[in-house]
């Protein structure tokens, strides 16, 4: 088995690395055998880069993130996270980590589920509500602090939770298909909310994702995994600029890319046949 | 022919009719319908208004507000030719197709309320509070009437006036009973064996061996017969309230403690990632998370052992009482035949107990507000 090529952004290329994989494997054991969830990823991931994780399920992608978020144990390779072992980094709290469903605590206000993670830092309660109200301006949720989730849309629970990743400022993102279940057009929305999100934060993103137009628009480097194991086949940079639109989506560089994960997510497949 | 778009009513009215043909009682007493004129000419409106309403003259809230006047000016003339005109004990068929007829439209008039929808909060609340309500006091006044009607021995079943008449006369008496059993017994009982059922709930999350040691040790202890219990309990803690409280206690622990362990495993694996995401500790994850999405099922503990401890209470004063406690009363004064006492005894502790249980559930809404259950109505 050759090992996937180490590939980095310009970003990370100085060191300035945020995430380091090295020879990275997680292996589950259940009743049928053990079950490569991952095997022998190499990846590095640069300040202020926006990576997308994409693949087919079961390729791994939420494993890799869950792993970096010191969720799931490797059992074998080297994981850092802002340069100090993933267990470390969790303890620090060195990212926040927004999951596929918002996971908003019903019997708390909006405010008091944002603030969630100040409350377990120990912060006081009024410098709580004061980040509370900023966090809930940048993902666009003001008047909605005294609301309990169970009161809002879907889409605005997802700000939500992303407000809540935010509010204690960590350097990273980790975000598991935090759209997957919204309709499209309120996925397209806050995409581009996302992205203007980044800009203005300057955080460094992992986003998993299985759609190849979201994974496209957003990111500056794509990473194609493939199942069983659960592998890196190809690492993409796109380099659009900091500020677009949903409109670049129609331009010949943008297809050109997305053709290129296309052709990296068939391979593949073809290489399970 | 008319439309019949309401076959109860029409039924009230043919009842109602019926019940005009036969007499109203016999024996010493021996009433036909031409004895009281008044009553007869207020049958005859109530059936014309029976079959003005089967045509479907009036729906909903106004439909079921005027039956149940109906009914009551009925109710309150059934009694009157019980207790003065004297058909006491020798009621017949007239009569009791007369009640039949007031049962139908009874019938029909909390069905109507009880479709009643409305916008107005207030106005639905008290449509909903009316319908059980009105229920209630319907069964109490066939219970009435039937004991009174047939002349049931009071030994039997008393009627629920004499039961009344008996609680306004014993005030006292109940007042120190409900003291000692409810006041003392329950209510330590209560908070002792839910709060150590919580406590060894916490205990057997936090140490997992215990989860296989003490779990099917309080399964023991739940198994355990009350009427075997209770008097060993007063072999230890004396005849007084402490040995109650402890039968409560050993019956209230296990439902508190099977309960809190299935709901400390309530709350779902993304919410608990999200804590552990935040490095959060035991204590944290457990107050901010894992008890507040437990709560559904703790306070199904509370609501359950509510009643229960109400009858561990009861059932241990029979082994063993100072000479005062609903227990204690309830089995002296069966032996003195003395039933209307017993059943005061048994209507104020399942006032007592309904009022705990009720208490319990509004606590409930308060806390878990937030459960989908309770969800629509803020």
């Amino acid at each position: 088995m050759t090992p996937s090529p180490v590939q980095s952004g310009p970003a990370g290329s100085d060191g300035d690395s945020v995430v380091r994989a090295h020879g990275l494997t997680l292996s589950f054991q259940t009743a049928d055998g053990p079950v490569h969830a991952l095997s022998d990823i190499d990846l590095e991931i640069g300040r202020g880069e926006f990576v997308s994780l994409i693949g087919p399920s079961g390729c791994g992608k939420t494993t890799l993130l869950r792993a970096i978020a010191d969720l799931e144990q490797p059992t074998g390779g080297n994981l850092s996270v802002n340069g100090v072992p993933a267990h470390e980094a969790r303890l620090a709290r060195g990212y926040g980590y927004v999951f596929q469903a918002p996971a908003l605590y019903p019997w708390r206000t909006i405010e008091r589920n944002v603030t969630l993670p100040l409350e377990i830092m120990g912060m006081a309660a009024g410098a709580r509500r004061e980040k509370a109200r900023d966090y809930l301006e940048l993902v666009n949720l003001s008047g909605f602090e005294k609301k309990f989730p169970w009161q809002l849309s879907g889409g605005m629970q997802q700000r939500a939770s992303i407000a809540r990743a935010l509010c204690f400022d960590p350097d990273l993102l980790l975000m598991d298909e935090p759209f997957g279940a919204l309709d499209e057009i309120v996925r397209d929305h806050l995409n581009e909310q996302l992205l203007q999100l980044w800009a203005k934060t300057q955080k460094t993103v992992v986003f998993v994702t299985h759609s190849i137009p979201e994974a496209v628009f957003l990111s500056t480097k794509i990473v194609v995994m493939s199942p069983r194991p659960g592998r890196i086949i190809d690492v993409i940079e796109a380099d659009f600029p900091r500020e677009r639109s949903l409109d670049i989506r129609e331009t010949p560089e943008f297809l050109e890319v997305a053709h290129r994960v296309r052709e990296g997510l068939r391979a593949g497949h073809s290489y399970d046949d | 022919m008319i439309a019949v778009r309401n076959p109860w009513m029409m039924a009230s009215a043919i009842l109602a009719l019926a019940a005009l043909l036969f007499p109203l009682s016999a024996g010493e007493s021996a009433l036909s319908w031409s004895d009281i004129p008044a009553l007869s000419v207020s049958v005859l409106i109530f059936a014309a208004m029976s079959v003005w309403l089967a045509r479907g003259a009036l729906r909903g809230l106004p439909l079921g507000l005027l039956l149940l006047g109906a009914v009551g000016l009925g109710g309150g003339m059934s009694l009157y030719v019980l207790y003065q005109a004297g058909a006491g004990g020798e009621a017949q068929l007239g009569f009791w197709l007369f009640i039949f007829a007031l049962w139908t439209a009874v019938w029909c008039g909390l069905d109507a309320i009880s479709s009643f929808r409305s916008l107005n909060t207030w106005a639905q609340r008290l449509a909903d509070l009316l319908v059980p309500l009105m229920f209630g006091c319907w069964l109490l006044f066939l219970w009435e009437v039937l004991t009174v009607g047939f002349g049931v021995p009071q030994v039997l079943l008393p009627s629920p006036s004499m039961i009344a008449v008996r609680i306004a006369g014993s005030l006292d008496i109940l007042a120190a009973d409900f003291h000692q059993t409810f006041i003392k017994a329950v209510i330590s009982g209560y908070v002792m064996g839910c709060g150590s059922g919580f406590a060894v709930a916490i205990l057997v999350d936090r140490v997992p061996f215990l989860k296989r040691g003490l779990l099917p040790l309080g399964n023991l202890v739940s198994a355990l017969p009350i009427v075997g219990m209770a008097p060993i309990m007063v072999m230890w803690f004396g005849f007084d309230w402490q040995s109650k409280a402890a039968v409560v206690v050993i019956m209230t622990f296990f439902p508190m403690l099977v309960n809190t362990v299935s709901g400390l495993s309530a709350a779902g694996v993304l919410e608990r990632d999200l804590m552990r995401s935040y490095g959060a500790r035991y204590w944290q994850t457990l107050f901010m998370l894992r008890l507040p999405a437990a709560m559904p099922f703790i306070f199904n503990a509370l609501k359950i052992n509510s009643t229960l401890a109400m009858i561990g209470a009861i059932v241990a004063e029979f082994f063993g009482t100072p000479i005062v406690g609903m227990g204690f009363r309830i089995s002296t004064e069966v032996g003195r035949m003395n039933v209307d006492m017993v059943w005061a005894e048994i209507a104020m502790a399942a006032l007592a107990g309904s009022a705990f249980y009720g208490a319990m559930a509004l606590c409930e809404r308060a806390v878990t507000f937030w459960h989908p259950s309770y969800r629509q109505r803020r």
